[in-house]
């Protein structure tokens, strides 16, 4: 995994700290054009990774990338799924099993597995579950995505309601399927690690808020300065700034010193900030190394 | 341990199964729904007992409190059942969709002393509840007006119907949308003396108002309006906004950020200053054990624990409080039907002009 990954936050009015910035940015990418124009500004500061999620306008950025591989040798996806507004609404009018089949390519399956209310079986859902995926990698076709991520509100709501399996199947397919590494979004980052571990998931990928101020960090920061020191996994740092609430420099060099860290997700718009992000990321990261 | 049992799993009643699984004083034993698909689900992955008959439920657990998180609709017989069966109930807003008999279990859960409380989660968001803290201190002088709104995009084309979108069945703008902001007006100023001028439009839905605006007033001078949108597709989600006004200055808070002007004055609380104040979720929210969708989904559900675990009969969100909304909802129903009575029956209007010559001139005579 490289050393900084690219986010997407900024392009979907995702601002953790203020609704009006949210908006501004949403402005600015309304058309998918300007998001390629961000991208670029990464690449040319030597990004190589974009995590994002699978929103319906990212298959429009994965089609420029399609079109225009030559021009972007090296450059990959980290795809998260799934992008839970879209489901959302969908299981308040529908209800779990109508979003489910609302959203499956065959709704035959669906409706052979719950037809006239008999058990349904687990590997009827095992089915239903790796079907889902593959709906939201479709826009990915002919991309490297070495990693392939489940978004944290899913994994953090498996985790809650204790469908542990359900972690099982992900990375099983996502390793079969797509020849890639799973990978986990979580604000429960010590306790999904528990989870993967019982399932039998080594060595995990796991994604997740780490800050100097404990922002969003279930658990508490003591917890995971521990998880981190002591538990085997490979852990990515978001929210490293914490929606700004640290300046870029102290932020950064917090999280770099942390033991284990493998990579930094960040996101931005404007070229300087990009640059000065990854220049800072790559200060203390070759600082650690020596 | 405190034994729980989760009623309805929709969206919401997911969602709490999720987070009050992890609390650390809760043993999640069963939970109840009509949808097979979903229970065999969490029979099989999740290893929880399943029921699709609340009464069984009630009889073959011995339950400490449940979570009712069903359509509206059955809010009401369903907390019944469970407060006779001496368990403390959590239950989503609205409570109630019959004032009347929402009277009566509020009555009812004091009785038998249970625990009760409303998912009002606003009130457990870090900017909504410094609003409330600087409302107290007076930080603003006397407050004299308050918008409270929502936004969202909820319903964006016509179509079928589901009981979200029937009035009827609970659904609808109005208790699932316009009942937090003002549930929020409940919270910072009590009920309000009178609605006026209430408007209930729908833009998509056949069955129920998609927006709804309204004026009203709290007494002493305070007045508010309501202004609510489930159909506004320029929200990424779910939006709520209180921005009041006073004689020492000005407080504008969402779930992200509190904004405070405050004019020079006697009761400038700690750390602020005179001019704008700005505070972020950052610094305003508490940690939480576990986290799946936001602070205050936790934050609200380890109150409701805690309650149970240590006696506590207060409650910031209890049946009483969600009443006053249920009660302001009503309001607005009557206020906006009213309107549409006098457009469809010009002569109460007539009647109400002043007699013209000639009848001034016969009664005379």
């Amino acid at each position: 995994m490289d050393k900084v990954l690219f986010g997407d936050n900024q392009f979907f009015g995702v601002n953790h700290m203020s609704e009006e910035k949210a908006r501004a940015q949403s402005m600015r990418f309304r058309d998918t054009q300007a998001m390629i124009e961000v991208l670029d500004m990464a690449y040319e500061a030597g990004i190589r990774t974009f995590m994002c999620t699978t929103h319906d306008r990212i298959s429009e950025v994965c089609d420029y990338f399609r079109k225009h591989a030559d021009s972007y040798p090296g450059f990959k996806f980290y795809p998260g799924m799934p992008y839970a507004h879209k489901y959302a609404n969908a299981v308040t009018d529908h209800g779990i099993a109508g979003t489910i089949k609302r959203f499956l390519p065959d709704d035959g399956l669906f409706d052979a597995v719950v037809r006239g209310g008999s058990a349904v079986a687990k590997k009827e859902i095992d089915g239903i579950a790796t079907l889902l995926i593959d709906a939201e990698m479709k826009m990915f076709a002919g991309l490297s995505t070495p990693v392939i991520f489940l978004q944290n509100v899913v994994t953090d709501f498996l985790l809650g309601l204790g469908m542990k399996d359900a972690f099982r199947i992900f990375a099983d397919h996502i390793k079969t399927k797509y020849n890639a590494e799973p990978g986990f979004f979580s604000m429960n980052m010590p306790r999904l690690l528990d989870v993967l571990e019982e399932v039998g998931v080594e060595n995990p990928i796991v994604c997740t808020n780490i800050n100097k101020i404990g922002f969003r960090m279930s658990g508490g920061i003591d917890l995971y300065q521990e998880t981190l020191a002591h538990r085997q996994f490979r852990p990515i740092a978001m929210s490293v700034l914490a929606s700004g609430a640290i300046p870029p420099r102290e932020a950064i060099e917090y999280v770099c010193k942390l033991p284990k860290l493998q990579s930094i997700v960040f996101g931005a718009s404007g070229r300087g900030n990009i640059r000065q992000t990854k220049a800072l990321i790559d200060e203390f990261m070759a600082a650690r190394q020596e | 341990m405190i034994k729980v049992a989760v009623i309805g799993l929709g969206k919401m009643g997911l969602s709490h199964h999720s987070i009050v699984n992890m609390h650390p004083d809760v043993e999640l034993v069963a939970v109840c729904d009509s949808s097979r698909f979903v229970l065999d689900m969490l029979e099989k992955y999740a290893g929880v007992r399943t029921y699709t008959n609340l009464g069984k439920m009630l009889e073959s657990e011995a339950l400490d409190a449940v979570i009712i998180a069903t359509p509206s609709k059955l809010h009401g017989p369903m907390v019944r059942q469970c407060l006779e069966h001496s368990v403390h109930v959590f239950c989503e807003k609205p409570f109630c969709l019959d004032t009347e008999e929402g009277g009566q279990l509020t009555a009812l859960a004091e009785q038998n002393g249970l625990i009760n409380q409303v998912g009002y989660h606003y009130r457990f968001v870090g900017a909504f509840q410094e609003v409330k803290r600087l409302l107290e201190i007076g930080a603003i002088g006397t407050v004299t007006h308050v918008k409270a709104e929502a936004y969202g995009p909820v319903v964006l084309r016509p179509s079928g119907a589901s009981w979200r979108n029937q009035r009827s069945e609970g659904g609808g703008c109005l208790y699932d949308y316009a009942a937090h902001p003002i549930n929020l007006l409940n919270w910072y100023f009590g009920m309000p003396s009178m609605v006026s001028g209430t408007v209930m439009n729908k833009i998509f839905s056949a069955d129920s108002e998609d927006e709804i605006y309204a004026t009203l007033r709290f007494g002493k001078g305070l007045s508010g309006q309501l202004s609510v949108n489930w159909s506004d597709e320029s929200y990424r989600r779910m939006t709520t906004k209180i921005t009041i006004a006073g004689t020492q200055g000005k407080i504008y808070a969402d779930r992200q950020e509190c904004q405070v002007y405050l004019r020079d004055g006697k009761k400038m609380p700690a750390d602020y200053l005179p001019g704008w104040n700005v505070s972020y979720t950052t610094e305003l929210t508490s940690d939480v054990w576990f986290y799946v969708r936001g602070e205050e989904y936790s934050a609200q559900l380890d109150y409701f624990v805690q309650r149970i675990k240590f006696r506590q009969s207060d409650n910031v969100n209890s049946f009483a409080s969600a009443l006053q909304t249920d009660r302001v909802m009503q309001m607005l129903i009557v206020d906006s039907e009213q309107k549409s009575r006098e457009l469809l029956n010009p002569r109460v209007v007539t009647e109400q002009n002043p007699p013209s010559w000639w009848q001034r001139l016969a009664r005379a005579s």
